[in-house]
């Protein structure tokens, strides 16, 4: 269940943020997770209300953006959709394709007051 | 489901919601009842645009580990498994091979007990344990705080035993030169692609106890193919701590990393 500390490391984060940009509080956090990340988006919304209460986001709405993942094939280097980390490349079939997205876990918006 | 934000039903209670982003950019006009609470763009709202890593916090914490440790010539591996492929009988076994080589301490991690610390200490090496409690995996906090602890000496070797699990110490970077990743015989031997977080983010998978490959249904072959289709530059030892076979190999690699 390291959704649970990643979220601890959400709301320290905010609260950085918050002294940074001058804002009160959090009414709507937008997370990119990519395909590949190794989070579950339903184990994060599981455990965010119980982690942001007490702290400025607490009540805040969390929202997801979904990153499709790409590869780029270490044989005829062609990019190509990734659902696993092991998926051949589409193109020519060849086992080993390095990752060019889709390992994102990140906070990309906020709506604060 | 509201149609702007995507709350989960129509008085708008819902806490989260999945959007593509073609829907996340209308937020910015977004006007309408959430509950007892009316919000709008009128009253001091703001959207900010950021690029901040979940993982950021643990990834500064790791650099200054990492720093740490190269400004005091100290290698640092990490050594992660499922609970039982052998991580402590590799140390203790590597240890007493090489304690008179250079200085060797160890930070264990478990949920509970200082049973795997008190067998590093038998060896006669100074060892740390942390117990995560609640948490699944190290972070590099407080791998921080338990070198200051130990007071690991310069020029030496420190292994970082993680909390038996192949998922969540994946993603926590500890300012270690290289996670190990150990799996035994005893394991299936499609674990690479069951768990491929763990041999992606892994620099050399070890398969240990190669002793019993008589006795278990474990096709090596089969197993190093699936760990190089999701890692094609892991490197691979075959070995078996507690009889010794190819352990040299093993001891021979870390001493050229410690040159």
């Amino acid at each position: 269940m390291h959704e649970l500390s990643l979220l601890e490391n959400v709301r320290v984060i905010l609260e950085d943020h918050a002294k940074k940009q001058n804002f009160q509080r959090v009414e709507e956090i937008t997370l990119e997770i990519g395909a590949l990340s190794c989070v579950e988006t339903e184990a994060l919304a599981f455990a965010f209300e119980a982690v942001m209460k007490g702290s400025l986001a607490e009540n805040a709405q969390l929202r997801f953006k979904h990153i499709d993942a790409q590869g780029r094939c270490l044989s005829c280097g062609q990019l190509t959709v990734m659902e696993m980390l092991y998926d051949a490349c589409e193109h020519c079939g060849h086992p080993h394709v390095d990752v060019v997205s889709g390992l994102e876990m990140k906070i990309t918006e906020l709506k604060v007051s | 489901m509201c149609g702007i934000c995507g709350c989960s039903n129509p008085s708008g209670t819902g806490k989260f919601s999945v959007v593509d982003a073609s829907k996340v950019s209308l937020l910015t006009t977004h006007h309408h009842n959430h509950g007892n609470e009316q919000h709008s763009q009128a009253d001091n709202q703001r959207l900010i645009q950021v690029e901040l890593d979940l993982l950021s916090k643990n990834n500064a914490y790791a650099a200054e580990n990492r720093a740490y440790f190269q400004n005091n010539k100290i290698f640092v591996l990490n050594l992660v498994s499922s609970p039982g492929a052998g991580k402590t009988t590799l140390l203790v076994e590597t240890i007493k091979v090489l304690k008179d080589k250079f200085p060797i301490a160890v930070i264990e991690g478990d949920q509970q007990t200082e049973h795997d610390a008190d067998r590093i200490r038998a060896t006669g090496v100074s060892a740390l344990q942390i117990n995560t409690g609640r948490a699944c995996h190290l972070d590099a906090h407080g791998i921080g705080r338990a070198v200051q602890t130990l007071k690991v000496k310069s020029n030496s070797f420190l292994a970082i035993e993680n909390v038996g699990n192949l998922v969540c110490p994946s993603s926590f970077d500890l300012g270690e030169a290289h996670k190990i990743v150990v799996l035994s015989v005893t394991e299936g031997d499609d674990k690479p692609l069951k768990y491929p977080d763990m041999f992606y983010a892994a620099d050399v998978m070890i398969i240990n106890k190669i002793d019993l490959l008589p006795y278990v249904d474990f096709d090596v072959e089969r197993c190093i193919d699936f760990a190089r289709r999701v890692n094609p530059t892991i490197q691979i030892l075959q070995l078996s701590a507690t009889k010794s076979d190819n352990f040299s190999e093993w001891t021979d690699w870390l001493i050229a990393k410690m040159q």
